[in-house]
């Protein structure tokens, strides 16, 4: 057999769940070998489990053919097991060769042989392809750059296996294109690849074989030459996935949303937003495409009252709101699934419960003069969490214990169930897997279908196309286009997010 | 083992821990640990005047580690509780000289004094966090040397006649009980516990079943999803200093009207305010942790008292087992590895 590394019917158990139950992962030597689950499946802790962080409670682990005991990560290291993290663990204002050799500097009489190490890193790099300059700044370098510095970190130490953590997730598609090639020169060079991801096209391109984990349980390994992304991605969530989801004709009604000549300044004081004009009408979708930093965070923040407006005139159901607080904007019928669910959807320490009643906690019945009634509030969140499938332990868990989709799906629950008239969803599906975006696009379609206003904000073009009834384009702070989905293409809008005018007379800018 | 018995056992082994320290010093100094600590007991519980003692001692520990606590849960570092507390103490005794009216409103009158004095300081930075971003920690301090030479002037300059003290606060604003006197043998102890003890369930209701504790714990938490909610984030940090504050300034009316009466120029701080912080750590800013707390703190200060007299161990081994106390707790990722690593290996 000329496996490196063998995992055989791996079972892990924390307190109250099994995040791992007989999984098996057998990986060649020389090939990409992806590991592939939803959100929570189990990915991480079987990579942890290889890496000696968690001490599997059954089965095997072996490395080229002889079982070993994996108790602490050093231990994976001399075994050659190496780790590029999604998360860079980096010391930004070190060089590339002070990170690289923190922790095994050379060194002699107390003294670090730096010029012997930049010897080394130079060397390392340009064997594998990475064109990184040992001499720079973590600081200085993009976001790809530092990631090689991971890479080289493993390398470095010797690994002849490496895992990837989704290391396509902070990467721009130029970067990941580059990774890419490092990765298939990396198997050249005789190194072994596991990579950990739910992302299927990757899959498709780079890997050779495939592993499948679903809730915790092996499903087992496919070559990827044999199958195609909707096996994939049914072997992944357990049923038939839609890709397109499919919705009936929009019917809109009047307007709910109307915007005219806005005007926002970002942060820094400059403009963002200059002299928008959109509107959105019961029942339909409207999504806002472009690229990110065109004004559509800033765009959301003034719709919601996180951020002043400057010129112009925001009005839900005909009530002009620009410049209100936020409880007043959320009280007139707005809801908001915030960009980023850290930072504005939740507090991650309150339990799921208490983020259920964030916006409402001081209404009745979740409160009676001023005091809480934990009784009603904890009964509501149960019912939220059995109909949006939130998968926790239980209402009374921290936010911050539950993975991102079911955090995400957590806001939705919350601001769906507030009953708007306006749903702003900016951003509602970023990291999360194929499951849980076809889940999210639902309620969303279904919210249109009950004659809710729905206004879409996505950087993915595949999401804007899918779900909207009617596409803006931003374009610095502009809409430049308003298309119809089913009259338009990919490359058509790529262009206008680009910012280049559309030719056809149709093309009005005024919404 | 629990989180809850977890969280329960790291300040009592850290207690367990301190005072066995302290029985090694004493050792290794030539003193007997056990008279020493056998007098510390009795100057605890000893008789009914010690046992008095020990809880006036404790009334203004259980306040300031209040406003430490309600601070620090609200994402706060109250490090003011010191100055609060001496304007508290000075507000509440110009009521007690100053005005003269029957028993039933001329007590609460002076006692709310000093938790508004104490509220109006802490409002202070509190304004300056909201507004400005100026970061509470470096505002206190200087607050609390303000604090301390302010009211030094205004005792000496105009609440007495150019002397070191103000006159004794009238009867009828004084916390004295002659009922508690005569329950412990003429002790000092006086309604003020009955007070802290209010504000102790006071705090945990605010906290945990209230709007406005969801609010202030939202907005300690994440400032940014408060805001995304309708929350002021403004005005929960403001209204938080204004609570902790108004404690602080309770602890120094406690002084003020029950314990001496009057207010004396301070060459330096009362100390009870810095304790409070230790008081808050040890009791992991929970109300009820913070009672607890606070009566091992007065009950080892006042303990304290008694080893000279009674053993010949100088007080100041108090001082030290209290300091290793906290470190204790401070270190409490030692004493967590230790529990695991016990528990694992019972396990096996």
């Amino acid at each position: 057999m000329d496996y490196v590394i063998e995992m055989l019917n791996i079972r892990k158990e924390f307190p109250g769940i099994v995040a791992n139950d007989n999984v098996t992962l057998q990986v060649k030597k020389g090939e990409i070998h992806a590991l592939l689950g939803e959100n929570g499946a189990g990915k991480s802790t079987l990579m942890n489990v290889l890496f000696g962080l968690y001490q599997p409670e059954k089965g095997e682990i072996r490395v080229k053919g002889e079982p070993v005991k994996i108790t602490d990560p050093n231990i994976a290291n001399n075994l050659g097991i190496g780790m590029v993290h999604q998360h860079f663990m980096l010391v930004d204002p070190f060089t590339v060769t002070e990170n690289i050799i923190l922790g095994k500097e050379p060194s002699k009489a107390g003294r670090i042989n730096l010029n012997a190490a930049h010897k080394d890193v130079r060397e390392l790099s340009e064997r594998y392809g990475l064109l990184v300059d040992p001499e720079a700044k973590i600081a200085d370098i993009s976001v790809g750059m530092q990631q090689r510095v991971e890479i080289l970190k493993t390398l470095y130490r010797g690994a002849e296996i490496l895992i990837f953590d989704e290391p396509t997730a902070v990467l721009t598609p130029q970067e990941i294109r580059e990774l890419i090639t490092i990765m298939k020169t990396l198997v050249k060079e005789g190194k072994s690849i596991i990579l950990i991801t739910h992302k299927l096209k990757e899959i498709m391109e780079v890997c050779d074989r495939v592993t499948v984990i679903r809730k915790g349980e092996g499903i087992g390994t496919v070559n990827v030459s044999e199958t195609n992304p909707d096996e994939l991605a049914s072997l992944m969530v357990g049923r038939d996935v839609v890709f397109k989801t499919g919705k009936s004709q929009s019917k809109p009604a009047g307007s709910v949303l109307e915007i005219a000549d806005l005007a926002v300044n970002d942060s820094r004081g400059v403009k963002a937003v200059k002299g928008l004009n959109l509107t959105v009408r019961a029942g339909e979708i409207v999504g806002i495409a472009g690229v990110d930093g065109n004004g559509q965070s800033e765009l959301v923040e003034a719709i919601t009252g996180l951020r002043k407006a400057g010129a112009g005139s925001i009005k839900i159901n005909g009530k002009e709101i620009k410049n209100s607080t936020p409880r007043k904007i959320t009280e007139s019928g707005i809801s908001h699934i915030p960009q980023d669910r850290h930072k504005h959807g939740l507090v991650l320490d309150y339990t799921i419960g208490e983020n259920i009643v964030l916006q409402t906690y001081y209404q009745k019945p979740n409160s009676r003069n001023g005091v809480l009634n934990y009784r009603n509030i904890y009964q509501k969140a149960r019912a939220l969490i059995t109909e949006f499938d939130v998968r926790t332990p239980s209402e009374y868990t921290p936010a911050r214990a539950l993975s991102g989709g079911n955090q995400q799906k957590a806001i939705i629950g919350r601001e769906i169930n507030r009953d708007p008239d306006l749903l702003i969803a900016a951003q509602p599906t970023r990291g999360l897997d194929v499951g849980a975006i076809e889940y999210i696009h639902r309620r969303l379609i279904e919210q249109r279908d009950t004659g809710k206003a729905v206004l879409l904000v996505s950087f993915e073009l595949d999401e804007i196309m899918n779900v909207s009834d009617r596409i803006a384009v931003i374009y610095e702070g502009e809409i430049v286009a308003v298309v119809n989905p089913n009259e338009t293409t990919e490359q058509e809008l790529g262009l206008l997010m680009a910012g280049s005018k559309r030719k056809e007379a149709g093309g009005s800018t005024h919404v | 083992m629990s989180r809850k018995l977890l969280n329960i056992s790291i300040p009592v082994i850290s207690v367990l821990l301190g005072l066995l320290a302290g029985a090694v010093i004493m050792l290794v100094s030539g003193y007997d640990p056990i008279q020493g600590y056998s007098a510390m007991l009795s100057g605890i519980f000893g008789d009914e005047y010690y046992l008095g003692e020990t809880v006036r001692q404790i009334t203004p520990y259980i306040l300031a580690g209040l406003a430490v606590a309600f601070a620090f849960r609200t994402g706060l570092f109250n490090i003011g509780v010191e100055g609060q507390l001496i304007v508290g103490w000075i507000a509440a005794v110009w009521v007690g000289t100053e005005f003269d009216f029957p028993k039933v409103i001329h007590l609460p009158l002076a006692v709310l004094a000093g938790a508004a004095a104490g509220a109006f300081w802490a409002f202070i930075p509190g304004l300056l966090k909201a507004k400005y971003r100026v970061h509470e920690v470096i505002v206190t301090i200087m607050l609390n040397y303000t604090a301390l030479h302010v009211t030094n002037y205004l005792i000496v300059n105009v609440l007495s006649d150019k002397q070191d003290k103000t006159e004794n606060i009238a009867e009828t604003a004084s916390l004295r009980s002659v009922l508690f006197e005569n329950l412990t043998d003429l002790s000092r102890m006086h309604w003020g516990i009955i007070i802290a003890l209010i504000c102790a369930i006071f705090m945990w209701f605010i906290l945990e079943k209230t709007t406005t504790g969801f609010e202030l714990k939202a907005v300690g938490f994440n400032q940014h999803a408060s805001e995304y909610a309708g929350m002021s984030v403004k005005r929960n940090i403001i209204l938080s200093m204004v609570i902790s504050g108004a404690f602080a300034g309770l602890a120094g009316a406690m002084e003020g009207l029950g314990t001496f009466g009057y207010a004396a120029i301070k060459g330096g701080f009362t100390g009870v305010g810095f304790d409070g912080i230790a008081v808050a750590l040890l009791g992991g800013n929970a109300a009820i942790g913070v009672v607890l707390a606070a009566a091992l703190f007065g009950g080892l200060k006042n303990g304290a008292l008694n080893m000279p007299l009674e053993a010949g161990v100088p007080n100041e081994i108090v001082d030290i087992v209290i300091a290793l106390i906290i470190f204790f707790v401070a270190s409490s990722y030692f004493i967590r590895w230790i529990i695991s690593r016990l528990s694992k290996k019972g396990a096996k």
